[in-house]
């Protein structure tokens, strides 16, 4: 257990119930790890410091943002990202509500509002307006002025 | 960013180990949201990342009648997420819950927010009024330091090389007791303190009186400041607006703050007397129960 | 001649709400934004950043950098092309390759802080971060000035000595003045002496940014035939290629940019800032190189709009008419000329009828980014003051102020600020909506203790542009239509586009496939910006439609043996003149094309003047806490004139979008500047801008006055909606605690010195 040991970081890890084996550069974010290493670029970069939310994942049902966390620490955890949404069968109602109440306009924040709604939901069924705001916040969003994504999130409670 | 090394220990002996190899080339990480972002800016050049999340001690979060032991690496939702410590330390919970987002409190701890000595923590003032201690383990041993006197400057703390902090021990308040804390921030959330104030106090058996109260400021100071005098004001005194508003003045004057991007000195000042107020009220109603 | 329209109101398409052809990409994350590129052999590029404001560069030294291991290429500003001076048009604002050139690098220069002095390409972020901090940059460093007054005192530091400025069309030289326009309309000095009420007041706003979620970024190659690749997120691939060509002083059509999907622009992704840097170290590293922007460098290198000195006098006479305003504005331009006067001249009056008004227009080098435009860039401004002084006049001659705004609302014939004389325009209409609307009819309510309330209302103003724009469509043989439009789409605008050609072709929304084109695969296309989008790559759409019908015509003649002009074309199907049972149907014609001639396409291709005046008028109602001076904006409603709305859920979403902007930069966002030229406030987390968390919903009111100048009615709408909200706040303020705000931002700390 010294510092001498590779600077690489052996880590198996279960990404959208995947399960996958990779060497990570100590200092790599897990948004890197993500979109760099996996490919996996439908979790986005806005600011690297925790403030917009656009790299929104659930780290073993826990949301958190990505590029605060490194992909080394993700060893033996559950990743899940957006593109682990939607199933064969078809798209979780969170995203065709995005879709029908246009809560998206460029885009970019979707993935990361979409994976931290679900993780509001996963928790607590019906969440009042206030509440879905107090856990969004740590999601900026600049192009909706946020009235159609609450909509679309208490359209799925309905 | 310069490349670091991850390194995640089991023991804090191992950790202690990795710390004291590198100094002030190797941190401590517990959920890292301050540690990477200040790495990622080039505050510091690091050889090294040291991941406390996997020793045990580290992540413990216990509560009984010795009161309540919160391990450096507790995420701050597993705080405010437990019923018994919101019932008993609805203060703290004040704090946890208010640091970053929803993301960030699944991360971010008191732990890290006491080591990380910004003036503006929101996690530290509930600590101090709560007389908390935080144990540490070092190479030449452990120790325990009163958590007012952790931060020495802003991101300074008392912590010598290769020293970790373990826990933070809350003792158990006693009955007729309260605590609440604020900030004053212009956003709803996801914003750092102007000002900040928490306050314990405990009330006689009548609810009537304070028999001693324990005021500390957030964002007015160097490091988070017990404001004694304000405090003390309240020992023995009635529970009125007089007496209340008395030891609001004394808490701005306590206060030392200077002028940012994010208030003026007037504007803390202010600030402070408004939410000493507030917050003794709510103490007093919490104590109240 | 100008073509115009007939009202309709019988759409089958247009008005309705699908869901958006990319939005199944969006939701799942598929969809390729420009930092999503991906190339073989992909290394990545940084720039070396200037820490001074304003400094003369006495020497760089790269040799550290590049000799680390990963490093495939370094550049400076020797390495960059020399770009004449030239100005080239880009529909929203000009630009001149020279300072173009200049802002994306320094020569022995640094005019801002955070102003690139070097690039670095290596193999991955992480090295070429670690490499960009070896290059050792010895700098002189100069006094910098950072807001208007300063820069213009005459011991000022000269930002750029080889300017020469414009002061009413005399050249000057050694100054920061970069521009000083006047226009002048009646007698204004007769005016004043015969008004009854006048008021004459200053305001100040602090420079602002776009804000957009997703960083700049650019990935370029550059092959052996010298030919320039360029993947971005862009609001107009064709206007970046222009630029990049012209920074890179090569011919367009030797640069071909493929437009991303692009995560917000609102003006601030129109100049390229990375797009020619990348290209030089792809041809210096002869790999794919991809930059993407760090958060720090957005806020200090791009976008922002102007902050903005401002001071205007209005009268008016006893019957409570508004005779006269006059106006002296001073705009940032940050550290090349280019801030956004002329806009402002244009839109300072326009939703008032007054007979003599002046405007003097200033545009002011200072030691900050180089502005951008920015939501009607230059209106938002202009109507803080505009609108704040309206409130304040009627104060003071004891006037209702809504009943003023009705009174005086300009109308068909109403002389702009800058001249130009009104058509058809729906402030009137904006104004009857507010009386009816339910918000203005409801009363504030009660405040809880220690708060009081106030209601704000304020109108905006934005010309919207017209351009030019491209479309090309082909008919698959399953009776669906493939469209490639020039646009890029930032909003949901490629259904627009697709439900203007199924409006045509009477087929449904999704029958219709919509593609944003790149370069070398449509016929230019100015940026999507202006509020121009719907309503001109609309308008060329619904050509290319009309132009399929005809060469369809010639099909289904073949087919009956008929002659084209015996084919009519009505709902979706193609019938005969002569035999009124003969009929066919879109989609079975489709069926049939291989075997009547082969593939059908059609283009359609359009430059119009303007996409009709936009107007509109919000109401805003604040609570402030007495104590701290916090504020929260408890009901908001956005009014607006949008012609016909296209796709309504999206025209809502711009009315929303806009009006949450702009409560953000009336309460916190700011550009908080040190004295030594830094940004204090780099960062989302001290910009502020707001969460969902700080705001209701966002109530509209679409109020559709259809626009002649477009088939289906189309006006802009993307920028009247940020220009009413810093005054509907600061009218607000000034309601719930009767003092008036001067400044932006009207933060807390200010709320709370005004309650002193
Ligand atoms: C978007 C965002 C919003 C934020 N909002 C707030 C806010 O509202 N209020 C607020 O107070 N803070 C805020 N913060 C700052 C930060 O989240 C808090 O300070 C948090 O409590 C830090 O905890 P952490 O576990 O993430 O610490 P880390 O980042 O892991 O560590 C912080 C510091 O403590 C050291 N450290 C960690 N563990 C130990 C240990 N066991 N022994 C010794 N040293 C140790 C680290 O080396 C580092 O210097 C915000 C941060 C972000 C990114
Ligand atoms: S990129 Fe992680 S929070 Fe912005
Ligand atoms: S839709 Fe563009 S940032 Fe949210």
């Amino acid at each position: 257990m010294t510092t001498n040991s590779p600077s690489k970081v052996h880590v198996t890890t279960t990404i959208n119930g995947q399960q996958h084996e990779l060497l990570v550069p100590g200092y790599m974010s897990l948004l890197d790890t993500l979109r760099e290493l996996i490919g996996l670029t439908g979790t986005k970069e806005g600011c690297l410091d925790g403030n917009c939310g656009a790299c929104t994942v659930s780290v073993d049902g826990r949301i958190v943002d990505s590029c605060l966390v490194l992909g080394a620490e993700v060893n033996g955890k559950n990743v899940d990202t957006v593109e682990g949404m939607a199933t064969p069968e078809g798209l979780h109602p969170l995203q065709q509500a995005f879709l029908e109440e246009a809560a998206l306009q460029c885009g970019i924040c979707t993935p990361g509002f979409l994976v931290a709604a679900k993780g509001l939901l996963d928790n607590e069924p019906s969440p009042t307006e206030g509440r879905i705001r107090h856990w969004l916040a740590g999601n900026l969003c600049r192009c909706t002025g946020y009235d159609k994504i609450v909509r679309a999130v208490q359209k799925v409670i309905d | 960013m310069h490349p670091f090394a991850y390194v995640a220990p089991s023991t804090v002996a191992e950790a202690v180990a990795v710390l004291n190899e590198h100094g002030d080339r190797a941190r401590p990480m517990a959920g890292g949201t301050d540690l990477l972002v200040k790495a990622r800016a080039n505050v510091w050049e690091l050889d090294a990342v040291v991941d406390i999340k996997n020793i045990p001690e580290l992540m413990n979060l216990s509560i009984g009648n010795g009161g309540l032991s919160i391990g450096a690496g507790v995420p701050c939702y597993q705080v405010y997420d437990n019923s018994e410590v919101a019932a008993e330390y609805p203060g703290i919970v004040d704090g946890a819950s208010i640091i970053g987002g929803i993301q960030v409190q699944s991360r971010a701890g008191l732990g890290g927010n006491l080591c990380n000595a910004a003036p503006s923590g929101d996690g530290i003032c509930p600590l101090i009024v709560h007389s908390a201690v935080a144990k540490i383990s070092g190479p030449s041993g452990d120790r325990e330091v009163a958590v007012e006197d952790f931060a020495t400057g802003p991101s300074r703390t008392v912590l010598g090389k290769g020293e970790l902090l373990v826990s933070i021990e809350v003792p158990k308040p006693a009955a007729n007791s309260g605590a609440a804390y604020t900030r004053f921030i212009p956003r709803n959330e996801m914003d750092i303190a102007v000002a900040g104030v928490g306050v314990f106090v405990q009330l006689d058996s009548s609810g009537k009186n304070f028999e001693s109260a324990r005021i500390a400021l957030a964002s007015v100071g160097p490091t988070p400041i017990l404001a004694s005098a304000a405090g003390d004001s309240l020992a023995g005194k009635p529970v009125n607006d007089e007496t209340i508003a008395a030891a609001a003045a004394l808490a701005k004057d306590a206060a030392t703050p200077i002028t940012d991007m994010r208030g003026t000195v007037e504007q803390r000042k202010q600030l402070v007397e408004v939410l000493t107020g507030r917050m003794i009220k709510q103490a007093v109603e919490r104590a109240r129960g | 001649m100008v073509a115009t329209f007939e009202p309709k109101t019988d759409y089958k398409v247009v008005g309705t709400r699908p869901i958006r052809h990319d939005g199944y990409d969006k939701v799942t994350g598929r969809a390729i934004y420009g930092g999503d590129m991906k190339l073989p052999g992909l290394i990545w590029g940084v720039m070396v950043r200037s820490p001074h404001a304003h400094a003369n560069i006495k020497s760089i030294d790269t040799s550290a950098a590049a000799a680390m291991e990963g490093v495939f290429a370094v550049i400076t500003g020797a390495d960059m092309p020399k770009a004449p001076s030239k100005l080239v048009d880009l529909g929203e604002g000009n630009i001149n390759f020279k300072w173009a050139s200049n802002k994306l690098m320094a020569d022995d220069k640094v005019l801002y802080r955070g102003h690139p002095v070097a690039a670095i390409a290596a193999t991955d972020r992480y090295v070429a971060e670690e490499a960009a901090r070896k290059v050792v940059v010895e700098y002189e460093v100069l006094e910098s000035v950072t807001n208007v007054v300063d820069a213009l005192k005459p011991d000022a530091p000269i930002i750029l000595p080889d300017m020469v400025g414009d002061d009413l069309g005399e050249d000057v030289t050694n100054t920061n003045m970069a521009a000083h326009v006047r226009h002048e309309f009646g007698d204004v000095e007769g005016a004043f002496a015969s008004a009854s009420h006048t008021i004459e007041r200053e305001y100040n706003m602090q420079m602002v940014h776009q804000g957009y979620i997703e960083p700049h970024n650019a990935t370029a190659t550059w092959d052996e035939e010298d030919r320039i690749k360029i993947w971005t997120s862009t609001q107009g691939a064709f206007p970046a290629r222009t630029q990049i060509a012209g920074i890179l002083q090569v011919d367009v059509s030797r640069v071909k940019v493929t437009p991303t999907e692009i995560g917000g622009g609102f003006g601030g992704k129109i100049p390229v800032y990375l797009e020619p840097i990348a290209a030089l170290l792809a041809k210096k590293s002869q790999r794919p190189v991809k930059m993407v922007m760090e958060r720090t460098a957005v806020f200090e290198t791009t976008g922002p709009t102007p902050g903005a000195r401002m001071v205007i006098k209005l009268g008016a006479d006893a019957n409570g008419k508004l005779t006269v305003a006059t106006s002296d504005i001073w705009f940032e331009a940050g550290a090349n000329p280019g801030a956004f006067i002329g806009p402002a001249a244009m839109c300072i009056y326009a939703p008032y009828e007054i007979a003599n008004t002046r405007i003097d227009g200033w545009d002011v080098l200072v030691n900050k980014p180089k502005v951008a435009p920015y939501r009607a860039p230059g209106s938002p401004q202009v109507a803080f003051a505009m609108e704040s002084a309206v409130d304040e006049l009627c104060e003071e001659a004891g006037w209702d102020s809504f009943k003023f705004r009705v009174d005086n609302a300009s109308k068909e014939g109403t002389r702009r600020g800058d001249g130009v004389l009104f058509s058809k325009i729906g402030m009137q209409e904006v104004l009857e909506a507010v009386k009816e609307c339910d918000h203005w009819n409801a009363p504030l309510g009660d405040a809880p203790e220690g708060k009081v309330r106030g209601r704000g209302i304020a109108n905006g103003y934005w010309f919207n542009i017209g351009l030019k724009s491209s479309a090309n469509l082909a008919v698959n043989t399953d009776g669906t239509v493939q469209l490639t439009e020039g646009s890029t789409d930032i909003g949901g605008s490629r259904t627009s586009m697709a439900m203007h050609v199924a409006e045509v072709l009477g087929i449904g929304a999704h029958d219709v496939r919509p593609t944003v084109g790149d370069t070398e695969s449509v016929g230019y296309t100015d940026v999507t910006g202006g509020s121009r989008t719907t309503y001109a790559t609309g308008y060329a759409c619904w050509l290319a439609a009309n132009n399929l019908v005809d060469v369809l015509k010639d099909r289904v003649a073949v087919l009956w043996d008929i002659k084209p002009d015996d084919v009519d074309f009505n709902d979706g199907a193609f019938t005969s003149k002569a035999e009124a049972a003969k009929s066919i149907g879109f989609k079975e014609l489709a069926g049939k094309l291989d075997d009547l001639g082969g593939p059908a396409t059609s283009t359609g291709t359009v430059d119009l003047e303007s996409a009709g005046d936009g107007f509109g008028t919000h109401i805003a109602d604040i609570e402030i806490d007495l104590a701290t001076g916090k504020s929260d904006i408890i009901r908001y409603t956005a009014l607006q004139d949008v012609g016909t709305a296209i796709h309504p859920a999206y025209v809502e979403g711009q009315l929303q979008g806009g009006a949450v902007q702009g409560i953000g930069w009336a309460l916190n966002e700011e550009y908080y500047m040190q004295d030594d030229g830094k940004m204090a406030n780099s960062s989302f987390l001290d910009y502020r801008m707001p969460t969902t968390l700080d705001l209701p919903f966002i109530d509209t009111v679409l109020v559709e006055v259809p626009n002649p100048l477009h088939p289906y009615g189309v006006r802009g709408v993307g920028e009247t909606p940020i220009c009413p909200p810093v005054a509907a706040i600061a009218n607000a303020i000034k309601d719930a605690i009767g003092t008036r705000l001067y400044n932006t931002p009207m933060n807390a700390g200010s709320i709370l010195e005004a309650l002193k």
